[in-house]
């Protein structure tokens, strides 16, 4: 396939992988977070871990748009279809995010709710249009790679005055949940969570450009390098990251160059902020409440605001006793440290939304990663 | 399905006409459906003997039965539709044990209102399906359920066969050692099918590999009457099929990816869509797995029938108590292929 087998090809892997060997200190560890779910799907889907040296690691951060979602905003959702009877459309992935009490959307749609998969803010659109009889919401969600999408939508609905269309905002800011993990007590103080640099988004920064990590580049001093999410893309953005850190620099470098820029797609920006307020804070699932985090729809746009149009009330619902996923979701513990993980909750039933996802670190570690130890075993037997 | 040779007075409007509940109430409106639309496609001495059962005489042997419900939307797609893939899908089955397929019988559920039209394209092409498999239709059945109680209409069939002596063909069979074989290119079905869902506004052009697997399967165990195990691998995709054989034959797998054959377009929608290719349904194509010494027999055999021209060795059969399906990645790495989880859902970003 033209532009993607490129960046699989493996006579460059192994080079990648010489090179790493080589850069690497032996004397030293290098724990680097991915924080985007896409760079953890393509360290598992391709065995990129088995291609870097023992003291190379990979820290699987909170980057998977429905593991952070906190359940009171499913559980606003199902009220949603359910109470208020609206045709709820939604992405593929939040169709098994678990609420509190064992509910889904899933289940919804199984008991009768009109909840709908759309592939595109432009099927909700469209639904609406077909639909001027009933109330469609479209359930938003993303960093800010889906968000300028749902602005074309909202912009949209008002210029054609659609108004049984709203949409239920949960989009969310990187740079501040980056920041937040890096304040965060484990990282700073105790010392539990080692992380040595960063991964940064690739689509993500492809909307907003490399400009914003600088910040905490420089006040946290930890370096990052904006990365593509093919696996040769992570390899060489890691080396990058060993160079960095063999230096004592903390720079923000660009791997991600045939996409991103540092000042990012503009005419994406400016849209959102058309559209967007910033929320003062936000509840994200693993990190808690997070000043700045998240975007709310501006005043103008009222009217096709779901949390204006309906009755949408704050839930604070806990996590299933046990569930790990907020540690998890802060690179403060791994998806087999968990005591549900392929106990009770796996993908058929996930309990936390870590499970969720294919992005989302325990549903990777089951897919691809569960099985490796018994996996080189068996080679080894064979 | 009773056959009597009715005369009605008014034909059946099939070009306007649509099926109302009387079609399966068991009245005249019934019969006449039956006589004017199934019996006239799918004619043959078993539904013409008119009884409520097809008698037929049995040769001595081995015999194989099996059942597969259809419902699928939308119910036309680039290379089928609901009636060929209904005849397909159980004569893979019954063919899958190295078995002749013989007959089917055809239960339908129909939604009230569907139109009479729809229902003969697909009555017709299942004839069609049937006689270019050789099998005959022996009985059938007819529902109609309310509007809004079906998905436009549904159709299970029931189909038998004869195993040919010496054959000995099944899922707990593969041994270490063992060659894994497919017969072609994967995916095609599952992605044809997406891509014709409403919702889904990209075209490609990729047509269904839905087909009748039988002369294959007969060529095949033809060269190759030492295979150890068949499957078709239509939902849940080769990854599913080989986990499904592995675990039945407490053995694992070793595949490598470079020689899974994947058509470019089909690669690229699932790129598109976050989907994976080996997770994706076939209707026209099959797994199998055979002893080292036989492999090349069996690809050559495979390669030369139309429907296996792009056959090709995937991996081997290993040892492995935990009976893992793993895959060497085009990448270097190493992957498990794990059983599909739930269903495949797009991803957001």
């Amino acid at each position: 396939m033209k532009y993607v087998d490129e960046f699989r090809r493996q006579d460059v892997a192994s080079r990648l992988r010489d090179a790493i060997a080589e850069a690497a200190d032996t004397d030293r560890q290098y724990r680097l977070m991915e924080f985007c779910g896409g760079h953890t799907h393509a360290i598992f889907r391709y065995g990129v871990q088995d291609l870097m040296p023992d003291n190379v690691s990979f820290v699987h951060g909170p980057g998977c748009p429905v593991c952070v979602l906190p359940m009171g905003r499913i559980d606003n959702a199902i009220k949603l279809a359910v109470d208020d009877g609206v045709i709820l459309c939604i992405y593929g992935d939040l169709l098994r995010v678990p609420g509190s009490g064992r509910t889904s959307l899933m289940k919804v749609k199984a008991s009768g709710g009109d909840v709908r998969m759309v592939y595109s803010t432009q099927d909700a659109l469209q639904i609406a249009r077909d639909n001027p009889t009933r109330e469609v919401v479209f359930f938003a969600i993303g960093f800010e790679t889906t968000t300028p999408a749902t602005a074309v939508a909202l912009q949209l609905a008002r210029r054609e005055r659609l108004e049984n269309f709203s949409v239920f905002c949960n989009h969310v800011l990187t740079p501040a949940a980056i920041q937040n993990i890096l304040e965060s007590p484990e990282v700073r103080r105790i010392g539990s969570v080692q992380i040595d640099g960063f991964f940064g988004p690739s689509h993500v920064s492809s909307i907003i450009g490399s400009q914003p990590y600088e910040f905490f580049a420089r006040e946290y001093q930890k370096p990052v390098v904006i990365a593509g999410f093919e696996p040769l893309d992570v390899m060489q953005a890691a080396l990058m990251l060993i160079r960095q850190l063999n230096d004592g620099r903390f720079e923000v470098e660009n791997q991600y160059t045939r996409v991103v820029t540092r000042e990012g797609n503009q005419k994406a920006q400016k849209l959102v902020a058309e559209t967007f307020d910033l929320r003062r804070e936000f509840e994200w699932r693993g990190l808690g409440l997070v000043p700045y985090s998240a975007l709310a729809i501006k005043p103008e746009f009222s009217t096709w605001d779901a949390e204006t149009r309906f009755d949408v009330p704050p839930v604070t619902a806990s996590d299933v006793k046990g569930c790990e996923c907020p540690s998890i979701l802060r690179g403060a513990a791994r998806p087999t440290d968990c005591r549900l993980f392929d106990v009770v909750c796996t993908p058929e039933n996930p309990m936390g939304s870590c499970m969720v996802s294919s992005e989302g670190a325990c549903a990777a570690y089951y897919s691809y990663g569960r099985f490796r130890q018994s996996a080189s075993k068996s080679e080894a037997a064979a | 399905m009773s056959a009597a040779v009715r005369r009605f007075p008014v034909r059946l409007d099939i070009r306007r006409g649509f099926i109302d509940m009387s079609h399966g109430g068991g009245g005249r409106a019934m019969a006449q459906l039956i006589d004017e639309l199934f019996l006239k496609y799918f004619d043959n001495p078993y539904l013409r003997q008119g009884n409520d059962q097809a008698t037929f005489a049995v040769e001595a042997g081995r015999m194989v039965m099996s059942v597969d419900g259809h419902v699928i939307s939308p119910l036309f797609f680039p290379g089928g539709d609901i009636g060929s893939l209904a005849v397909h899908g159980t004569v893979n089955d019954v063919a899958m044990s190295g078995a002749k397929p013989l007959h089917l019988s055809a239960g339908f559920i129909i939604e009230e209102g569907f139109p009479l039209s729809d229902l003969e394209r697909i009555v017709k092409s299942m004839a069609e399906a049937a006689r270019d498999a050789d099998v005959t239709i022996v009985a059938g059945d007819t529902k109609v359920v309310e509007r809004g109680s079906g998905d436009g209409v549904f159709i299970t069939t029931t189909g038998i066969g004869v195993i040919p002596d010496g054959i000995e063909i099944s899922g707990d069979r593969a041994a270490p050692g063992d060659q894994v074989i497919v017969s072609g290119t994967l995916g095609d079905h599952g992605v044809t099918i997406m891509s014709s869902r409403e919702n889904l506004t990209f075209d490609t052009s990729i047509t269904s590999d839905s087909a009748s697997l039988h002369g294959l399967v007969a060529a095949l165990i033809d060269a190759v009457p030492e295979v150890h195990c068949l499957r078709d691998p239509t939902r849940g995709g080769l990854a599913t099929a080989l986990n499904e054989i592995a675990f039945q034959s407490g053995v694992g797998m070793s595949l490598t990816e470079t020689a899974i054959p994947v058509r470019p377009a089909v690669n690229a929608a699932c790129e598109l869509l976050g989907l994976d290719p080996l997770y994706i349904a076939n209707e026209g194509k099959l797994v199998c797995v055979c002893p080292p010494e036989q492999a090349e027999a069996a690809l050559a055999a495979l390669r030369a029938h139309p429907l296996g021209a792009n056959a090709a060795i995937i991996g081997e059969v290993t040892k492995d108590p935990n009976s893992l399906v793993q895959m060497k990645t085009d990448f270097g790495g190493n992957r498990v292929l794990d059983w599909l989880s739930g269903e495949q859902l797009p991803r957001i970003c």
